[in-house]
């Protein structure tokens, strides 16, 4: 419980931080964004809604404290002001019709790169010097190292454009209703394929190999050697004794993983044009839309902070040493 | 014989030794060879772009959109630039701000890592609390909201990159220092009345050399890959070549839907090279110094005798 409750004022901490870092981006950067911003939209907004955008964004005479109790009561509540890209649309709306996409996007890959580089990484380990462990590894250090978008944008134009087995762009096809029909979901399905695809090709290789050196480690354990000796089938020693153990680690990746792939997934997003969080980021950049931006940052943070404070939850449930202190 | 094994655990040379054998390790390794000429070949071309390729690499010099041919061996972009000279020249902005990112990085890393492990207490909790709020927070989100508010440039896109980098270098270093400031030789220095800067940088810090040098290819790999991503978003310094710039407006001009893949690939292929050899290089510094990893010739050989 101790545990639990020491997490918990950490990931608070860290969302604090990042509220501030919210606040203080636009009050201490040099020339004035908001201006620049202010003067692309005029006509376009009631005078008191710019008002309510100035103060947020720092154009603001009152002590700068009053203005962070101020903003800070406004994220609490949820307020984040309306997005100037797509007046008049609150900022939360907007984040609501697509955290969704990323959701389901960053999600699949992650729990297919997971599962896969996992027991990859098993294998290769209780084989050490067997195909799996000598040919893989250099081959998805490789992979891994091309630049995430490249992959993408190849992988778009080989199957996408050139093949044309896989939709280019968005996550389902235009004019159709969203609606919980197999006609939709296939189409949906069709559009993930190959966006999660990439994604879970360049990040297998980080998987199997900490895997493997965990295993490894593990193997040499004398528990291991009693298991042998008391003659249990290898396949049972390998995943209930060895794996087991050596799981861990991985289940500590996996949280990082969630935020690598929120944020991971920006560059796929922008490459397949996928209508989720971190395309609306870009976009909300491009279009000078502060309000939308900052809110975006706001909602991705927390969702990666609430995503680690579950693993966490789960690692107490799983290691029992963590709840002995 | 006698005499050497006596010598051993007390001559300066038992210290240098490991060290020795550090440098002969990495030459003798293949994987490390291999890294280290790849990485060395683009050092060369980087410094000298401006010989073979003289003048703005971005100027226009021939038809747009030309396949690969004898004049133009990578062929020409959309625009009619060399598209060789842009990925040649594109080396000097990446590497540059690459190895930048990294030394920076890391240099924090080891203040911060080495101050936590030496002072511990409350210095300790406040500098992990700083770095794990850093770790956690989603990285490229983070870079994005940064280069935003600040004004373009090829500072603020090695800043952004520091910024967001540094704190894994900071997590790695710092539990190492710990286990080394734990050790006796520590206490005995800090005993014999020796001042802090001293233990930190000419006790603690030599003994964890490796790790260091492994999170600074690190710190290179991510400041490169970063570099282009935020170049390829369009948020880094426009005005400059650099692989992420060629990848950047290569994608803006829609090189891939036209089918110019000779404009798409090569800087590509340079950043994946460099990141390969610079992780190349890293795995051959973890099984020289990790011999748990290093390649059994005969694995599980009881086993199979004992099936016999």
């Amino acid at each position: 419980m101790r545990f639990i409750l020491r997490r918990l004022g950490f990931y608070l901490i860290a969302f604090w931080a990042s509220i501030t870092l919210n606040f203080l981006l636009p009050r201490f950067m040099p020339g004035d964004p908001v201006s620049r911003m202010f003067a692309r939209t005029q006509g376009k907004m009631q005078p008191e809604q710019i008002e309510a955008l100035r103060k947020m964004l720092g154009v603001d005479t009152r002590p700068l404290w009053e203005q962070y109790v101020d903003y800070m009561h406004n994220i609490l509540t949820g307020q984040m002001g309306v997005s100037i890209s797509r007046f008049p649309t609150p900022v939360t709306e907007v984040i609501a019709s697509q955290i969704g996409w990323t959701l389901l996007l960053g999600g699949t890959a992650l729990v297919c790169a997971a599962v896969v580089g996992n027991l990859l990484g098993i294998l290769a380990a209780w084989r050490r010097g067997g195909a799996i462990d000598s040919a893989l590894p250099p081959l998805l250090v490789f992979i891994g190292s091309f630049p995430y978008f490249w992959l993408a944008m190849g992988a778009l134009y080989l199957f996408g454009v050139v093949l044309g087995w896989f939709p280019i762009r968005h996550a389902f096809t235009d004019g159709l209703e969203p609606a919980f029909t197999s006609e939709f979901i296939g189409d949906v399905g069709a559009h993930l394929i190959l966006p999660a695809l990439t994604i879970v090709l360049v990040s297998i290789g980080g998987w199997m190999l900490g895997m493997r050196n965990t295993m490894i480690a593990t193997n040499s354990e004398d528990y291991i050697t009693m298991a042998e000796a008391k003659g249990l089938r290898p396949g049972r020693i390998m995943l209930r004794y060895a794996a087991r153990n050596a799981m861990l680690p991985s289940v500590t990746s996996f949280g990082m993983g969630l935020g690598f792939v929120v944020g991971g997934a920006m560059l796929t997003e922008v490459v397949f044009a996928y209508p989720g969080v971190g395309y609306q980021l870009l976009n909300a950049v491009q279009g000078l839309d502060y309000p939308l931006m900052q809110g975006l940052f706001l909602t991705i943070t927390a969702a990666v902070l609430l995503a680690n404070f579950l693993v966490d939850i789960l690692y107490v449930r799983l290691d029992p040493r963590v709840r002995s202190n | 014989m006698t005499t050497a094994i006596l010598k051993q655990p007390t001559e300066p040379t038992a210290a240098r030794r490991p060290n020795r054998s550090f440098v002969h390790g990495l030459i003798t390794n293949k994987k490390a060879l291999v890294g280290m000429i790849v990485m060395l070949v683009f050092i060369v071309l980087a410094l000298v772009a401006p010989v073979l390729f003289p003048g703005d690499p971005s100027r226009i010099t021939a038809m747009a959109s030309l396949e690969p041919s004898p004049e133009h061996w990578l062929g020409t972009t959309a625009k009619g630039q060399d598209v060789l000279a842009l990925t040649v020249h594109g080396s000097r902005s990446s590497l540059f701000v690459g190895l930048t990112v990294g030394f920076a990085s890391t240099f924090i890393g080891v203040l911060v890592g080495l101050a936590s492990a030496y002072f511990g207490k409350f210095i300790d909790e406040a500098l992990s609390l700083v770095t794990n709020v850093f770790l956690l927070l989603p990285g490229l989100p983070l870079l994005v909201i940064l280069a935003a508010f600040l004004p373009p440039g090829l500072g603020t896109v090695i800043l952004v990159l520091v910024v967001t980098g540094w704190a894994g270098s900071a997590r790695v270093l710092r539990s190492q220092a710990l286990s080394i400031r734990s050790k006796d030789f520590v206490a005995a220095a800090v005993v014999s009345g020796e001042r802090a800067g001293r233990i930190m940088f000419r006790e603690i810090l030599p003994n964890m050399a490796s790790i260091v040098m492994g999170t600074l290819l690190g710190c290179v790999i991510y400041g490169i890959g970063a570099q282009a991503g935020l170049e390829f978003l369009g948020l880094g310094d426009v005005s400059t070549v650099s692989w992420g710039n060629n990848l950047f407006w290569a994608g803006n001009e829609g090189a891939l839907l036209t089918g110019s893949w000779w404009v798409f690939v090569p800087s590509g292929a340079c950043i994946a090279l460099v990141a390969f050899a610079l992780a190349l290089i890293n795995y051959a510094v973890d099984e020289v110094t990790n011999p748990r990893l290093r390649k059994i010739k005969t694995p599980k050989n009881t086993e199979k005798s004992a099936a016999k």
